[in-house]
């Protein structure tokens, strides 16, 4: 469609990892989240990280030049709630599977990584599904699609991160479906508490063990290590919630374990105790605008994002989804239809709040001397429905170009491939059962959504 | 003691109505002028002028209007747009998504186009407010699920009863039998495909033509010379589309079922609207051709083949207009219709423009459901469904500052504002906590 002969080039370079990981993009507009706007400024790129924010800079012989006269340039924008690039989403078959990681089954081929990039998406946080009530851990990762290797997908030095999971997904799967606890709410919570409590008793053990007091080791079992990381602070936890009360109910028992790191996700009715939220600093990662697809989150309000920013907690919109993923600028953009927040508090949402919960905020988020070379450039303001993303950049690398976007984007082509085109829309299908977190539960549920 | 009970009781049950209620106020009829607004007619240009609505309708439109009202309205710096349609939803037909027993709009059977959905809606949902407080004021809401899964109704998002909101068009959906995979998990072999598809044009050839039999005796029975029809719902259901007085709209997405959809039309010489039209970018002349309009979307979704370009399905739209098909665009949502704007939006920046886009959600939309007289644009003498805005409706930052439906200045607020309201500064806040 566009031009082919640098479409083929482009993706050439990219998948033989030919490219520097120096550029000099000039005289754009910076939004830089934590600076203000900088017009007609140049933003320097080497060796992958941000080198220098200033006017006129002069490019040395051999580094890239974009010209971004008239264009919006903000960093590349994170979404806390993924499922992108992850071959397995559920292991639902426990309410706690502490042990097992998405990142064991990462897929550098997955098209959706391609496609938000194309929406200036340079880091995303694929999550394990919302099945258990303490699901498997998830892996941050960057958005280099043209790599081959699984482990080029993932953001080195991220922390880790574990997914928890209140309310009806856990309730469906556990109780309605293999009749075990949780049925309930409160069946959840006892879920928590049985786990942080036996997690205390295999580390006093182990410490029993290591200072000589026990003869013999304790047996070792990597839910419990998972467990025990959380009680010490080494996990993040990312839990799947809607109602103000089982929002309440998990703070009580993370108070009771001294834990402190949580990002709520999705949290529909977050809004409805944003005081104690921010009291105790959790985070929340929200959806734009979307409610009403089950019963919990009926009693919930579009304006969630910005009165959760307007009581002080750490707010980001994530995606959820395959395709929301694509325009998320445009999904930040709602909260100025609902609830009316600046250019920069909307732009924050997608950028350097979603990297405070991922832990991620000192490398990326912002456009700051420094930080790693990740980069959105627009044609018109990111917030606005005209805006289109131009070129996208991971590490300094210019991994989405509107001008060498090819017809075919795959990597992996198979020529035998039989190509599905579906009749029902992909998203209505992620919300007939109920979000993008319930995947590869069907089988237990039997497809009753 | 009973009587402080009693009290209490009463207090909660009356507290708790509050609660379930959606809005505050009433909507207000009589008659409203709006001065000094930019008005966007859609079919006249633009320009800054008066409006009057009155008796239900656009009373009067024009660069100065004097006219005694009930309330006047000080619009300057505003903007007045006509209320924009909605190609296809499950509104008023579908509640809560993963509660079964509050979707109406999939009934059994696979051949049920009597199936009315405008019986179905519900005036209350809660939806309803909630999506047209931005600016959509008509939707067309149908029902899916198999072959002929039922009749859609164009209504307009007020009323308290499913008469007041009828908005003057319904039509059979038919969903077109699919070639080809379904999905990731179709495990089936090409072979079965292929003899499932054939298998399905059949039934439907089959139920075409039983429907014109039927067709034929009903007007031999209707002259006189002929006993009638036993009487079969479902037959009835197709005598308008049979007899070319009523379209049908006829669901079809994929490249090779759009090229024998078309086909089907010809041969049948019915009045057809193809909706969904996934991939009719592949084939947006033939479609031209055809003459058939098309209800497109969504516009915010993903294409359909992992090889096929991003932004495909942003640019369909505009591909499509741009090969002269006449064309408006669907969310296919239920609780989110009010994102109608933000895919024209894209639909506007992919290739269609600002202009066409907004046609196709006005009077575009309007002309494929045969309403164009009245509804679609700013014109004397047609339905009062309009809003005012700060700017442009499809940039979020605009807000929708007044509205009207039928000539019903209806609130600003719906569950999701007065959640707003009552949490923004939560009473009692933390403190009182303690």
């Amino acid at each position: 469609m566009k031009n082919k002969y640098s479409a083929i080039i482009f993706f050439l370079m990219l998948a033989l990892g030919l490219h520097s990981q120096d550029v000099l993009i000039k005289n754009g507009t910076l939004l830089t989240i934590t600076d203000g706007v900088k017009e007609n400024t140049d933003l320097l790129i080497r060796n992958g990280k941000i080198d220098q924010i200033a006017k006129g800079l002069k490019a040395s012989a051999g580094i890239e030049v974009i010209d971004a006269q008239g264009m919006f340039v903000m960093p590349g924008i994170i979404d806390a709630h993924s499922h992108l690039g992850i071959d397995a989403v559920n292991e639902a078959t426990d309410p706690n599977t502490a042990m097992v990681w998405v990142g064991d089954a990462l897929n550098p081929y997955d098209v959706g990584i391609y496609r938000a990039l194309a929406g200036g998406v340079t880091i995303s946080h694929a999550m394990h599904g919302s099945a258990n009530a303490v699901g498997g851990q998830c892996e941050t990762i960057k958005h280099r699609w043209g790599v081959h290797d699984p482990d080029e997908l993932r953001m080195e030095g991220a922390p880790r991160t574990i997914k928890f999971a209140l309310g009806e997904n856990p309730m469906r799967v556990h109780g309605e479906g293999r009749r075990i606890t949780p049925r309930t709410r409160m069946g959840v919570e006892q879920v928590f508490r049985k786990s942080f409590a036996d997690a205390q008793v295999y580390m006093e053990n182990w410490n029993q063990f290591n200072s000589g007091k026990i003869k013999s080791p304790p047996q070792y079992d990597l839910k419990m290590e998972t467990m025990a990381d959380i009680l010490k602070g080494e996990i993040l936890i990312h839990c799947h919630s809607y109602r103000a009360d089982e929002l309440l109910m998990l703070l009580n028992v993370l108070s009771d374990y001294g834990v402190k790191n949580i990002t709520f996700q999705h949290v529909n009715e977050g809004f409805k105790v944003a005081p104690e939220l921010a009291e105790f600093g959790a985070h929340a990662s929200v959806f734009s605008d979307w409610w009403a697809y089950k019963f919990e989150v009926y009693y919930s309000t579009a304006y969630n994002a910005a009165i959760l920013t307007k009581n002080g907690v750490v707010t980001s919109i994530n995606s959820d989804s395959r395709e929301l993923i694509r325009h998320l600028y445009h999904e930040a953009a709602k909260t100025q239809k609902y609830g009316d927040l600046s250019d920069n508090e909307a732009l924050r949402l997608i950028t350097i709040n979603p990297a405070i919960q991922l832990g991620i905020d000192k490398r990326v988020g912002s456009l700051e001397k420094g930080k790693e070379g990740d980069v959105a450039i627009f044609k018109n303001h990111p917030l606005s429905i005209y805006a289109v993303p131009q070129k996208t950049i991971v590490d300094g690398v210019v991994r989405f170009d509107i001008d060498a976007d090819p017809d075919d984007i795959r990597i992996d082509v198979d020529p035998n491939e039989t190509i599905p085109a579906y009749i029902e829309t992909q998203s209505q299908n992620a919300k007939g059962c109920s979000d993008g977190c319930m995947q590869g539960v069907h089988e237990i549920l039997g497809h009753k959504h | 003691m009973k009587i402080t009970r009693y009290i209490t009781m009463l207090t909660f049950c009356f507290t708790a109505f509050l609660l379930n209620g959606q809005m505050s106020q009433k909507s207000k009829n009589g008659s409203f002028l709006i001065k000094n607004a930019t008005l966007v007619t859609v079919t006249n240009g633009s320009y800054v002028g008066d409006l009057l609505v009155k008796d239900g309708i656009i009373a009067e439109i024009g660069k100065d209007v004097s006219a005694q009202a009930d309330q006047t309205i000080d619009a300057t710096g505003k903007f007045v747009y006509p209320g924009m349609i909605d190609g296809a939803t499950h509104i008023g037909l579908g509640e809560i998504g993963a509660v079964s027993l509050t979707q109406d709009y999939n009934e059994l059977g696979d051949f049920i186009p009597h199936m009315q959905a405008l019986t179905a809606v519900n005036p209350n949902s809660v939806n309803i407010p909630v999506n047209r407080v931005a600016g959509v004021t008509t939707a067309l809401t149908y029902p899916s699920g198999g072959l002929f899964p039922g009749t859609a109704a164009l209504i307009h998002l007020h009323g308290y009863t499913p008469e007041q909101m009828y908005a003057d068009f319904r039509a059979p959906i038919m969903n077109f039998p699919s070639s080809g995979k379904r999905g990731r998990w179709d495990r089936r072999s090409e072979d079965e495909i292929k003899k499932q598809e054939e298998k399905a044009l059949k039934k439907l050839n089959d139920i075409w033509s039983k429907a014109k039999q039927y067709a034929r005796i009903d007007s031999l029975a209707l002259a006189g010379n002929k006993k009638r029809n036993d009487y079969n719902p479902q037959m009835d259901a197709l005598l308008p589309v049979v007899r070319g007085a009523q379209s049908m709209i006829i669901n079809v997405n994929k490249k090779a079922d759009i090229l024998s959809a078309i086909k089907w039309v010809e041969e049948k010489e019915i009045k057809a609207i193809f909706m969904g039209v996934a991939e009719g970018w592949r084939v947006a002349d033939e479609i031209a051709k055809s003459g058939i309009p098309v209800i497109v979307g969504p516009v915010l979704d993903n294409p359909r083949r992992n090889s096929d370009p991003y932004e495909i399905n942003y640019a369909n739209p505009g591909i499509l207009q741009k090969a002269g098909v006449l064309v408006c665009i669907r969310t296919n949502e239920t609780e989110n219709v009010r994102n109608l704007p933000y895919n024209a939006g894209f639909a506007a920046t992919y290739g269609m423009g600002i202009e066409e886009a907004l046609k196709a959600i006005t009077i575009n939309a309007a002309k494929i459901f045969g309403v164009d007289q009245k509804l679609g644009s700013l014109e004397k003498g047609k339905i009062a469904n309009l809003f005012i805005s700060t700017g442009d409706p499809f940039e979020t930052k605009t807000d929708i500052t007044d509205l009207f439906i039928s000539g019903w200045k209806v609130p600003m607020e719906s569950r999701h504002t007065l959640l707003y309201d009552e949490f923004l500064e939560r009473d009692p806040g933390l403190d009182s906590r303690k």
